[in-house]
């Protein structure tokens, strides 16, 4: 949450117009890379965070002291190698790990700038980051890749640049936030929105913070990161620290007092108007929409070779929902991959250890960038 | 299996855009990749198998051809392979015609029913028929629609469906079919590969 954390950091100096109508210009995007640009800047993977990640991917991350949100996935000898690849993530706007969003101190005031921040699309996140890669000067990524809200991204970014990546590989999302999604999405902002000390999201003002509120909303959405299979087989009825009901309503069985954890850990690391906006930019997403009602025009202009994954157990963004993006690859004839991983972590499963998906996911990745090379050569 | 591949491979002109329907783990995608075209797709119900293609680097759907097929727009592939798996479709049929719209052309083998060594099997032994190459029992089997070189030609005739070669093998010995040795390719060979049209 800004706390002086020392992350690195560009400032993007071109305006950057707004769906919202708005323009915003010398902003910052805080960012993190590993692993090495080659010399023929052709191996280079941008990751896309989800709506609760941040630019940490891999290793250590400096705020939390916990690992990278991707680990699994990114590093060493893991399905995207950083002794190969060259992976950069940026913190999306509207986040609150260093990138431009409602936690940035104004200088003018020294407050931040709490609810006056713009309302910001998926759109706008991915075209702030594309400023990134310019930056970085990078002609032309490998891939881009990313889960959940990250997904929505690659999506989004292969839209908007057609010719910027050679693979994309978007996994358990959607085209369009279904009723269901903005339904939990509410739900969470209305929890921060009801505790008193929100202020109307000016609470840094008064030097409060809305933690119960925020709790709660990350509390609903974890359970909608689960399956019921998972949560029945982990907890059960099994009771925390007791062996019989307490006839209270404290955490008597163990999936409130996982639940109040998890709350509890996340209002330390995420801010709450932050969970406003990327949940407001995740309803807003309708990528079907931009074209017109046909999502295929959206990849009309694309020779990118696209690889979409679901999980048999994700009822957030089930594969009917990803299917319907494969449908509308093949249906304008673009090169394009699918499959449905078996497992029971519901939609988190893409953050865990689900060992089908880290070797189909390292497999293809690997096979494909070495085709490419070939080919080139 | 190599035979097969090779006279599939001989079927399809350089540089064009092949789905095969079936791709299993992708064998035959990887020899027609090397051999003939890049431009090549799959369509594979089983999980484990998208999964090993995709390993491989192929590209690869998760599908079932009955009900899948449908989402590519007609005619988007120049070819569209259907090896040894007509006979497990629940509605061969409709597969067929699904494959007519989207492939141009359409290529499709069948373990052949009616080569002497199966019909001896049920004739002497009075038990389905069990050979290397339909290994399965009849009661785990996948095939639930076993044909015939003959009914084959048959079919395509009945539904006017153009037959632009069909071809016979026999271990590795292959061999044109047509009308008048029809009776004996169909006795004697174990594979029948044809090459259809609209």
């Amino acid at each position: 949450m800004n706390k002086n954390i020392d992350t690195k950091k560009i400032i993007i100096s071109n305006p950057l117009k707004l769906d919202c109508g708005k323009e915003i210009n010398n902003f910052p995007i805080a960012y993190e890379t590993y692993g090495e640009l080659n010399s023929e800047k052709s191996n280079a993977i941008l990751v896309f965070h989800a709506l609760t990640g941040d630019q940490y991917v891999s290793g250590k991350n400096p705020i939390t002291n916990k690992d990278g949100w991707w680990s699994y996935v990114v590093g060493e000898n893991k399905p995207i190698d950083t002794n190969k690849f060259f992976v950069i993530c940026a913190n999306v706007i509207g986040g609150c790990m260093g990138s431009y969003g409602p936690s940035t101190i104004i200088e003018s005031t020294g407050k931040q700038i709490g609810t006056d921040f713009p309302i910001i699309t998926i759109n706008d996140m991915v075209n702030a980051q594309y400023e990134l890669i310019k930056y970085l000067e990078i002609e032309k990524l490998f891939a881009v890749v990313g889960g959940s809200m990250g997904g929505m991204q690659v999506l989004q970014f292969v839209a908007n640049f057609p010719d910027k990546a050679k693979l994309a590989i978007p996994i358990a999302c959607t085209s369009s936030h279904s009723a269901q999604n903005i339904a939990f999405n509410e739900l969470g902002r209305q929890a921060i929105m009801a505790d008193s000390k929100w202020e109307n999201g000016f609470y840094s003002n008064y030097k409060l913070n809305p933690d119960k509120g925020l709790a709660v909303a990350r509390m609903a959405a974890h359970i909608t990161y689960l399956s019921e299979k998972g949560l029945q087989e982990k907890f059960g009825r099994k009771l925390q620290d007791r062996d019989s009901l307490r006839y209270g309503f404290e955490a008597d069985f163990q999936i409130e007092s996982y639940l109040r954890y998890q709350g509890s850990v996340f209002v330390d690391r995420f801010d709450a108007n932050s969970y406003l906006y990327i949940t407001r930019a995740m309803d807003y997403f309708d990528l079907s929409k931009q074209y017109k009602g046909n999502l295929s025009d959206a990849f009309k202009e694309t020779k990118t070779k696209f690889f979409v994954i679901s999980f048999t157990s994700d009822w957030l963004y089930p594969t009917s929902e990803n299917r319907e993006i494969v449908i509308a690859l093949n249906s304008i004839g673009a090169d394009v991959g699918f499959v449905e991983i078996e497992s029971d972590k519901g939609h988190d499963s893409f953050l865990l250890d689900v060992p089908s998906f880290l070797k189909t996911l390292g497999d293809y990745i690997n096979s494909t960038y070495k085709v490419i090379n070939e080919r080139r050569i | 299996m190599k035979e097969e591949f090779n006279i599939i491979s001989n079927l399809i002109e350089e540089n064009t855009r092949v789905l095969d329907v079936g791709c299993g783990n992708g064998d035959l995608m990887k020899f027609l990749q090397e051999n003939k075209t890049k431009d090549i797709r799959g369509l594979e119900i089983s999980k484990e198998k998208v999964q090993n293609c995709l390993s491989k680097g192929l590209t690869v759907i998760e599908g079932n051809a009955e009900s899948d097929l449908k989402q590519f727009p007609k005619s988007s592939f120049d070819y569209v392979i259907l090896s040894q798996t007509l006979q497990a479709f629940l509605n061969p049929e409709l597969v067929i015609n699904e494959l007519l719209k989207v492939g141009k052309k359409v290529i499709v083998t069948i373990p052949n029913f009616g080569y002497w060594r199966v019909r001896l099997q049920l004739l002497f032994k009075g038990t389905m028929p069990v050979t290397e190459n339909l290994p399965h029992e009849w009661y785990n089997t996948p095939n639930l629609h076993m044909c015939t070189i003959k009914d084959f030609y048959n079919f395509c005739s009945i539904k006017k469906i153009k037959i632009f070669k069909s071809i016979a093998l026999k271990k590795s010995r292959i061999s044109e079919i047509n009308k008048s040795n029809l009776n004996y390719k169909n006795l004697d060979s174990h594979l029948g590969i044809f090459l259809i049209e609209n």
